[in-house]
């Protein structure tokens, strides 16, 4: 059993084949007793019976930890007996603000700098006969996982004492200005946030750029061609006529990001562990809970993290129910 | 178009006069427009890939190289090296971790795509009261983030002897997807006509079997970027591995071994460059020889306004 569930292959054929085969064989044989039983009780049960696997998945991932979490970010450390507040009083004080400062300044500048880049790449890509090309190249560090991003920018960032050799081609391009010194970009507070916030936005511009491009090819072009023979300049286009057509892309856009600078990790951990005033909810969160092993803590932050993004699930809510309308 | 070549019909004006001054800065603020955006995006272009371009380059120069110089200087004295790939493959067991990135990434990508299609078959062919409730508990659940539901779920993996296996790591991706997949292909299916499901119930046909002879391959492109998506996020994530798997028999999937590497001292840059690459090349290849399966994927996933 314990060599079955090391071994590459033996795990691919359970997993890819053998409980897939399982899911089919539950459902022939759930048919065959819903065909037994027959009549209106059948057509009752047969939508639950076909919801079993997804619905108990969603249960046992998603609906029973949040709610268990809520429950345990007002107990205690070990979970033992109820602490009331002070896992909140902790999370919103001390040297927890700073780290709260941290993940406003990633919920507020990596969307909006997300939209703005992928704005522009959706509307001036559009012009040019080298388009599939070009967004090929912004789409590719989407398949790059954030830690092998963050590999990649630590190397651009690097820094190296001034008066040797640049061998991060940040610095290199830098100190090429006259007058500068090699900076340490990522050690430096405040400047080495926006360092970070840049690496999430190289991973995310793709899917950004993706969903804006498709909104902006789908303005009428007649409506364009109309602006243009009143005369209206490229900007005043962009603005009269563009602009208003793609709000919901640029809305869907801005929900995903927010959702993503809210739960921001991976980058964190692998550039600076949260060092040099760079430290987030995610990472404090895992640090509580392994290092510390404090439940509580951990908890109550994560509680934080549900709770800021609950308007956004709200916003998803309204907007999928105006487009069930139309 | 017609501004800039009217002059020279109907009013033909005599050839040594000048075009209209107006008609002449229009066309010139068009040109300088022109390779304003041509400039704007070999920017981009050259932003976004050449951090790319710089892995590669340095995954193939020596140790001492690495040190001494940025990467670019290898294009002026060229000495490249597969030692670095040598090295990662023995030293850091990056081939075992290559295989785990694989058990993980493969059973949790089919698993996705067929609970999906089999939750969003009976949330759109299926009438039942609560139906409504349920997509809309859909749409909240893509959002959750993923820490709310670590704690707890350290607990039940415990409690279950499932902690540290790569079994575990299936349940949880695929439980924290299967929201968004059923979203996705929900909305691919209910463009499917009516018609087609009801004749064949009354040519006999169980569900079941309208499940496997035209959901699923009806759905083939919606299910084939669902795929794609799942494969890429479950490859590339490092939060659940990291804790799931924690420091267990098991080896760890790319993202944490090349992640760790950041903070060991002593393991050579070289190494961690060539581990880098390895751990991106079937990610890359995935997403570039299926771009229009991933696009589709991208469109149809986002709650529209």
């Amino acid at each position: 059993m314990n060599a079955m569930m090391t071994s590459v292959p033996a795990l691919i054929a359970i997993g890819a084949v053998v409980i897939p085969l399982l899911v089919y064989a539950l459902l022939g044989v759930g048919e065959r007793m819903l065909q037994l039983v027959g009549g209106r009780a059948a057509r009752y049960i047969r939508p639950w019976f076909w919801l079993i696997v997804p619905l108990g998945l969603m249960a046992v991932v998603l609906v029973y930890p949040m709610a268990e979490t809520v429950i345990s970010a007002f107990r205690d450390a070990q979970g033992r007996s109820w602490a009331g507040g002070t896992n909140f009083g902790w999370a919103f004080s001390g040297e927890m603000l700073g780290i709260l400062g941290n993940n406003l300044i990633w919920l507020i500048v990596f969307p909006l700098g997300t939209l703005l880049l992928a704005v522009i790449v959706a509307v001036l890509f559009d012009k040019v006969r080298y388009e599939r090309f070009a967004m090929t190249l912004v789409v590719l560090p989407t398949a790059i996982s954030f830690a092998a991003g963050s590999i990649i920018w630590r190397q651009i960032y690097e820094y190296q004492p001034a008066g040797s050799a640049q061998t991060g081609l940040l610095n290199a391009l830098w100190t090429l200005i006259p007058g500068t010194k090699p900076l340490a970009w990522l050690q430096t507070p405040t400047i080495n946030n926006f360092c970070l916030i840049f690496v999430g936005v190289w991973s995310s511009l793709g899917v950004a750029a993706l969903i804006l491009s498709a909104a902006v090819k789908a303005v009428p072009a007649e409506l364009v061609e109309a602006a243009r023979l009143d005369g209206a300049g490229e900007w005043r286009v962009f603005r009269s006529v563009t602009l208003p057509h793609i709000g919901g892309a640029v809305l869907v856009v801005i929900t995903t990001e927010m959702i993503f600078a809210l739960k921001i990790f991976d980058i964190i951990y692998v550039m600076t562990n949260g060092n040099f005033g760079t430290n987030t909810i995610a990472n404090r969160m895992y640090f509580e809970l392994f290092s510390s092993q404090n439940l509580g803590r951990a908890s109550a932050i994560a509680v934080v993290l549900l709770v800021v993004a609950i308007p956004i699930m709200i916003i998803n809510i309204r907007q999928f129910r105006a487009e069930r309308i139309r | 178009m017609a501004l800039t070549t009217s002059p020279r019909i109907a009013t033909a004006p005599p050839a040594h006069s000048p075009a209209p001054p107006a008609a002449r800065s229009y066309r010139l603020r068009r040109r300088w427009g022109r390779l304003i955006v041509h400039i704007v995006v070999v920017a981009f272009m050259v932003v976004w890939f050449t951090p790319v371009l710089g892995l590669f380059v340095s995954s193939f120069r020596t140790q001492g190289d690495i040190g001494d110089s940025g990467w670019w200087h290898a294009f002026i004295a060229p000495l490249f090296t597969g030692y670095n790939y040598q090295q990662a493959m023995q030293v850091i067991g990056l081939g075992q971790s290559l295989g785990t990135s694989l058990a993980i990434a493969v059973p949790a990508t089919v698993l996705t795509t067929l609970i999906s299609a089999i939750g969003a078959f009976a949330l759109t062919r299926m009438r039942f009261r609560g139906r409504t409730v349920l997509s809309l508990a859909l749409v909240a659940l893509m959002v959750t983030p993923p820490q709310v539901t670590l704690v707890p779920l350290l607990k039940f993996f415990d409690l279950t002897k499932l902690y540290g296996t790569i079994p575990a790591l299936w349940l949880y991706m695929v439980g924290f997807t299967v929201p968004f997949g059923v979203f996705l292909v929900r909305g691919y299916l209910t463009s499917i006509p009516e018609e087609l499901f009801e004749s064949a119930r009354i040519d006999g046909a169980s569900d079941l079997r309208i499940l496997t002879s035209i959901v699923l391959p009806l759905c083939a492109p919606v299910l084939a970027s669902l795929a794609i998506m799942q494969f890429l996020w479950a490859w590339n994530d490092l939060l659940t591995p990291l804790i799931f798997l924690g420091g267990t028999a098991v080896a760890q999937p790319l993202t944490v071994n090349v992640a760790g590497l950041v903070t060991a001292t002593g393991q050579g840059e070289a190494q961690l460059m060539a581990a880098t690459v390895v751990s991106i090349i079937i990610p890359l290849l995935v997403i570039i020889s299926m771009q229009r399966h991933f696009v589709r994927g991208v469109l149809g996933g986002a709650v529209k306004g």
